[in-house]
């Protein structure tokens, strides 16, 4: 079975063109795998049809098991486990437990969002990225049309990505080993040959 | 709806690219280190190693090594510690509140406020460890399950609560500034020329790729980071100053204290940034990222901060009068004429009277006298928290206790151990990641330049939700 990834890659230089271009791409049918860009274009994810962010979502649950397990805790501790006086307050003493209930609400929100987001995204210590272009963390933005998942032929999507203005339109293979990179493999590359996941060969 | 003003100035000068912020601000990293430093941290390490010696020693032998007494029981330590976590509140303030704010100035600076305000903190965090005394038990404070029946930390305590707000703040600063540095480490990572380089910030950019689907839940989670670390930092210092505002020393024991405290480490925090800042920009030479207008904006929020600050300082005053209390007019009095009288004066002088002279634009837009003042600034800083602590303490109920606080070698060179750590961390972090958030810089790039601006209202507004298409403002 052929795994090999074929894909159309076009380079925009300027967000507001390439805004029009996912506009007019989408219009004509064409699906678009994603695009890479170096810093964040707002209203791109809208053009692109992608669902709004539930990351504020993960937030708020792990932010309430944050508050549930303070208030859980300070109550268990100081009014069950070992009850002391203090000051003539009672034993559990709500209002004291507010600085410490919020402080643990945001430590969980903050740290339990963070790590969805890293694991939603795949983001980690050994991730080897897929890289399409080595400019689109520079100064390009980088659209990736996936040709296995479009029916209309490689010709015709070219001429569309033309037509809206794309700056350089080429075709980009993906072996197996390159499309799933794996961290050895990332490893003996860059060391034994000096190649980097894009194929770039290192600059000595 | 978002609104963006077309008669400001543009936020990045001298006509740059997108390629050229890359560059400029990967320069810094990928170049070699320079002589001065070299030098400088060199110097910063001396200094953390020869405070490190006396911390030593301080641990070998104990607290009593420091100038403290029987009556003023809390000094440089936490006069350190205060001072210390208020510059580490600039930070979160300028990419926390500036970002819910949508204030598009803050992109140039943030990085590297983030970066002092989690050094910062550290530093703090070492003068809590050094005063507990026995540092290796200072896990006593966390509440841990022990042999003594476990004994819980008691939660009705805002010691307690310091602990927990200084460790949350400190560790969630530290998530935030590090997500922020992900698409910038990425973009390091792929200019990188070096087999190691090219390794190690493959590792730290954690594979980032910048895909759109990234980017959107990237600022989603930037925006809700945001929206948690704005109360996070008011909490913060407000517990810090109820471990004063709690007891029922005369001086301490007033009510103000968290808007006061907390206006004050903005205020002490803004004049650090602005005294790095004017280093970083003149030494790594980005004098069009961060502009006059810049530090402007800065001195500005100086001025706002150090006039509340004054206020409080009169307030504190007036209810002394106000409720009649002889003890607590008597703390004020003492502090006012009294023998710490100049400390009090010092912090009068540079606290309140010297940020007024940022009313004058020329003073404003001198590069050498905002220096100046944010030095001076941060001086006053220390001696306010130097006569709040001392001057309440030295003067006890009983007359035969009373004393008057002299440091020994070890207070200065723990001091001095907190200024080695900071600066050795800071010039690791401007030497070996981006000095300015590359990927905010150029979001903003194009919103920063009018003409280009007026091209952009050609997107159709179709695609855009209604809450968020841009409407131009009609001055």
């Amino acid at each position: 079975m052929e795994t090999n990834k074929h894909f159309l890659v076009g380079v925009f230089n300027d967000q507001d063109d390439l805004l029009h271009a996912v506009e007019h791409i989408r219009h004509k049918g064409v699906k678009i795998h994603e695009v890479y860009t170096p810093y964040p274009i707002h209203t791109l994810e809208h053009v692109l049809g992608y669902k709004r962010s539930w990351m504020p979502k993960a937030a708020f649950m792990f932010g309430a098991l944050g508050t549930t397990c303070a208030i859980t805790m300070q109550s268990w501790m100081l009014g069950y486990d070992w009850p002391m006086i203090i000051g003539g307050k009672s034993f559990i003493a709500i209002p004291d437990f507010v600085p410490v209930t919020f402080e643990t609400t945001v430590l969980f929100a903050a740290f339990g969002m963070s790590f969805t987001f890293f694991v939603s995204q795949g983001l980690g210590l050994f991730k080897v990225p897929r890289i399409f272009d080595i400019r689109a963390t520079d100064d390009k933005l980088v659209m990736a049309i996936d040709l296995g998942k479009n029916k209309l032929a490689e010709a015709d999507i070219k001429a569309i990505l033309s037509e809206s203005h794309a700056d350089e339109i080429y075709r980009k293979d993906f072996t197996d080993a390159e499309n799933n990179p794996t961290f050895m493999g990332y490893l003996i590359d860059l060391f034994n040959n000096g190649v980097t996941v894009s194929g770039r060969k290192l600059i000595r | 709806m978002q609104v963006i003003s077309t008669v400001r100035e543009p936020l990045i000068t001298g006509g740059k690219t997108i390629k050229d912020v890359t560059e400029d601000i990967c320069k810094q990293v990928e170049g070699a280190p320079s002589k001065s430093w070299i030098a400088a941290f060199g110097l910063s390490f001396l200094l953390l190693a020869v405070g490190g010696a006396f911390l030593g020693d301080l641990f070998w032998t104990g607290i009593g090594r420091w100038g403290l007494n029987k009556t003023v029981n809390w000094a440089w330590d936490i006069t350190n510690f205060v001072w210390w976590v208020g510059i580490g509140h600039a930070g979160t303030l300028i990419s926390a509140v500036l970002l819910l704010f949508r204030q598009k100035w803050r992109t140039s600076i943030n990085r590297a406020a983030e970066a002092m305000t989690i050094f910062a903190v550290f530093c703090a965090g070492s003068f809590i460890l050094m005063h507990v005394g026995r540092t290796w038990l200072a896990y006593w404070c966390l509440p841990l399950p022990n042999t003594y029946g476990s004994l819980w930390v008691n939660f009705n305590s805002p010691l307690v609560w310091d602990v927990f707000a200084i460790s949350t703040y400190l560790s969630v600063s530290l998530v935030f500034w590090f997500i922020g540095l992900i698409p910038d480490l990425a973009t390091i990572r792929d200019r990188a020329t070096g087999a190691v380089s090219r390794f190690i910030y493959g590792m730290l950019s954690l594979g980032w790729d910048g895909s759109t689907k990234s980017w959107m839940h990237y600022e989603a989670v930037s925006l809700v980071l945001a929206g948690l670390s704005t109360p996070l930092v008011l909490s913060v210092h407000t517990i810090v100053s109820m471990d004063f505002a709690t007891s029922v020393i005369p001086g301490w024991h007033t009510t103000i204290f968290p808007p006061y405290f907390v206006a004050g480490a903005i205020f002490s925090g803004f004049a650090m940034v602005l005294t790095l800042m004017l280093v970083v920009r003149k030494v790594y030479k980005l004098e069009d990222y961060v502009t006059m207008e810049h530090i402007e904006m800065m001195n500005i929020i100086i001025i706002v901060t150090g006039s509340i600050v004054g206020i409080a300082y009169t307030t504190e005053f007036f209810i002394a009068w106000y409720s009649q209390v002889p003890y607590e007019q008597y703390a004020f009095l003492n502090r006012m004429t009294g023998p710490y009288w100049w400390a009090y004066w010092a912090m009068m002088t540079c606290n309140v009277i010297s940020p007024q002279l940022f009313w004058f634009k020329k003073i404003r837009t001198s590069l050498m006298m905002t220096f100046v003042l944010s030095i001076v600034v941060n001086i006053g800083m220390w001696f306010e928290r130097f006569v709040i602590i001392v001057t309440s303490l030295h003067r006890d109920y009983l007359p035969s206790s009373w004393v008057m606080f002299s440091p020994t070698l070890w207070d200065i060179m723990c001091y001095a151990f907190s200024f080695g750590l900071f600066f050795t961390f800071f010039f690791l972090f401007a030497k070996y990641f981006p000095v300015i958030n590359m990927a905010e810089v150029k979001a903003v790039w194009k919103d920063s330049n009018p003409k280009v601006y007026k091209a952009r209202r050609t997107i159709s507004n179709d695609w855009i939700p209604e809450n968020e298409r841009v409407e131009e403002v009609v001055h």
